[in-house]
């Protein structure tokens, strides 16, 4: 390897490889110098932004941001909420996208290429946002937290991806779990999902991330504001703050005065954080989800 | 054939096993078989039958003039002039052009730029380095539109924000950008582009990974440079990869990132910011024309649906096994 990399060194390929270098090094730090700005500015002081004689990191620091966080009642609310809804959000994705994809990989299932047609074809068309709207409102959702989890609860590609996976698992073991008295949904739970874990952590990975990060469903969804989201309440603090160029309707007279900036940037390092945490499981697994999906059955 | 004998075939089928004539059985026999995995798929199923396909069947309100207080049902028929309205409507020309012309800047400036980010990182040679830029590059695709927004806004911000204290030592006065409509699309593709270019460079980097080696090696005895390398070698075996995505994104020319635009989009520069998305959501959820707005949806639907399918069936044609 180093004898070739030697014998194909000319002038201008060094110069290439020194470029090629310099930028990946370049745009891997733009893709993430975003963050440290915010994290940074989340720690300083007030007084440090009106007078802005830095750019990217302050030079006094303070906790008073993240104490008006600890302190801001809807704020700790919203974090609340989201929590919630990623708990139970996953949790009731996991049991509606498993329960369904195992039937649906056992090809002898009589109707199972009718259902699966069903699922793909709500991949390319649905009803839409109003009457989606109109249905959840009329099964008496709205403004509760199932809002947020039902209407989503299965992914129609999760789906496809995890049943494609359990039609890769060694038919014998359903077999010989049947002969031993097992019914299917004993086979299930105790032969099929233990096989199955790393897929499982994978996908309730993607669906919490999801779930973390959702704020339209809520928006159109939630009325009252004690039941947003922390995404939905960051939004309203940075469009009210834009001098309620949005939706000026719907400014939160509790806030008072408009939040600080560094109170701002404190409340996105508090909604990224989870993310940041959870991706080095996430990358673990996501190159194997993106393309095991490409597997067509 | 007497009529009696056919019906003494058809008891007979009754009466006899179906298995004992080598015919199909009834689905009943399957459905004692099978009935813990029907029950399993009980849930499933109710979920797709409420919140997938009763919304579809509430897309008849497109032809109604609907009333909350007469329901789906005895609400007054009106035929397509919901329709007709909207295609009259100036906002539908409109709404178009933006959804197109945004489309196209994505198809130009932010489509090749996975592709090139793959190339050039197939050509390091350090795989520590590789694998640390490859870690970074994917961070941005697991963050919300939310935090993408507000870190644009405080990044951006006319107080405050340091791009814009740049802007006033340069050129003495500050740029607003977040309530320019000049400022509008630029700022779209630089959010898409730093969110989404590293995510992208994984597809063509597996497909990259296939190529065999000895390819690569043929063509150095052969004496080929590695400016020939790329581009009679690498260029080609990702090509085929290239056109499939490219003719699925022309089948979803209709769909730029909704909750992006919906966030980036303010008084200020909505002329120019309005997609057929956006717009449902501004006259259907906020202005309660719940019939109007759903005319809109449905047209958008059907549109997106045939262009996918007809896109679809080109990446077939195109050798590739399409998505379908």
């Amino acid at each position: 390897m180093k004898l070739k990399f030697l014998k194909n060194n000319s002038p201008l390929g060094v110069a290439f490889d020194l470029f090629n270098v310099l930028f990946l090094a370049t745009y891997s730090l733009l893709a993430i110098l975003p963050f440290f700005y915010v994290i940074a500015g989340s720690f300083a002081t007030t007084y440090e932004f009106r007078t802005r004689p830095f750019f990217i990191v302050p030079q006094t620091f303070t906790a008073a941001s993240y104490i008006y966080i600890l302190k801001s009642a809807r704020l700790l609310q919203s974090i609340y909420i989201s929590v919630i809804r990623t708990v139970l959000g996953t949790l009731t994705n996991m049991f509606f996208t498993v329960t369904m994809a195992y039937p649906l990989a056992r090809k002898s299932l009589k109707g199972r290429s009718l259902i699966l047609n069903l699922v793909v074809f709500t991949m390319f068309f649905s009803g839409g946002m109003i009457p989606t709207f109109l249905v959840v409102r009329s099964v008496g959702l709205l403004d509760k937290i199932g809002a947020l989890i039902l209407p989503g609860a299965i992914s129609a590609w999760n789906l496809i991806v995890i049943k494609n996976f359990f039609q890769e698992l060694p038919p014998g073991l359903e077999e010989a779990a049947r002969m031993d008295g097992c019914n299917d949904m004993r086979t299930l739970w105790h032969i099929v999902l233990p096989l199955s874990m790393p897929v499982v952590a994978t996908f309730s990975l993607f669906y919490a991330v999801g779930h973390w990060n959702a704020f339209f469903d809520a928006l159109i969804y939630m009325q009252s504001m004690s039941k947003w989201p922390l995404q939905l309440i960051l939004r309203q603090m940075i469009t009210v703050a834009q001098g309620a160029l949005g939706d000026a309707a719907m400014i939160d007279a509790s806030y008072g005065t408009l939040p600080e900036d560094g109170v701002k940037m404190a409340v996105i390092v508090v909604s990224t954080v989870p993310i940041l945490m959870i991706y080095p499981l996430l990358q673990k697994h996501f190159t194997k989800g993106v393309l095991v999906g490409a597997i067509k059955g | 054939m007497p009529i009696f004998f056919l019906q003494e075939r058809r008891l007979a089928n009754i009466l006899t096993p179906a298995t004992a004539l080598g015919k199909k059985k009834p689905f009943l026999v399957y459905l004692i078989r099978d009935r813990w995995l029907y029950f399993l798929l009980i849930p499933g199923v109710l979920y797709f039958l409420v919140f997938k396909y009763a919304p579809m069947w509430g897309l008849i309100i497109a032809f109604q003039d609907y009333s909350p207080f007469k329901g789906f049902l005895k609400s007054n028929w009106v035929g397509l002039r919901n329709f007709y309205d909207f295609f009259i409507n100036p906002d539908f020309l409109r709404l178009l052009r933006n959804t197109l012309v945004m489309s196209a800047l994505n198809l130009l400036f932010f489509f090749p730029m996975p592709i090139i980010l793959a190339l050039m990182l197939n050509e390091l040679r350090n795989f520590l380095f590789k694998r640390t830029v490859q870690t970074i590059i994917y961070i941005p695709h697991f963050i919300s539109m939310v935090i993408v927004y507000s870190i644009t806004y405080v990044i951006l911000s006319i107080m405050g924000g340091p791009v814009n204290g740049l802007m006033i030592k340069l050129f003495g006065h500050p740029i607003d950008f977040l309530a320019s409509e000049a400022w509008f699309r630029p700022l779209i593709l630089i959010q898409l582009i730093w969110k989404e270019t590293g995510w992208g460079t994984i597809i063509f980097l597996a497909a990259l990974a296939g190529v065999d080696v000895e390819l690569y090696e043929a063509a150095i005895v052969d004496g080929a440079g590695r400016l020939r390398r790329l581009i009679h070698i690498t260029l080609p075996s990702i090509m085929s990869t290239i056109v499939v995505l490219l003719i699925l994104r022309i089948g979803y020319v209709l769909d730029n990132g909704f909750e992006q635009i919906f966030l980036m989009t303010n008084a200020l520069n909505h002329s120019v910011a309005d997609v057929f998305d956006t717009y449902v959501y501004e006259v259907g959820l906020r202005l309660g024309a719940f019939s109007y707005s759903t005319a809109i949806g449905m047209f958008k639907a059907v549109v997106g649906l045939i262009l996918i399918w007809s896109t679809n069936f080109l990446a077939k044609k195109a050798g590739q096994s399409g998505i379908m």
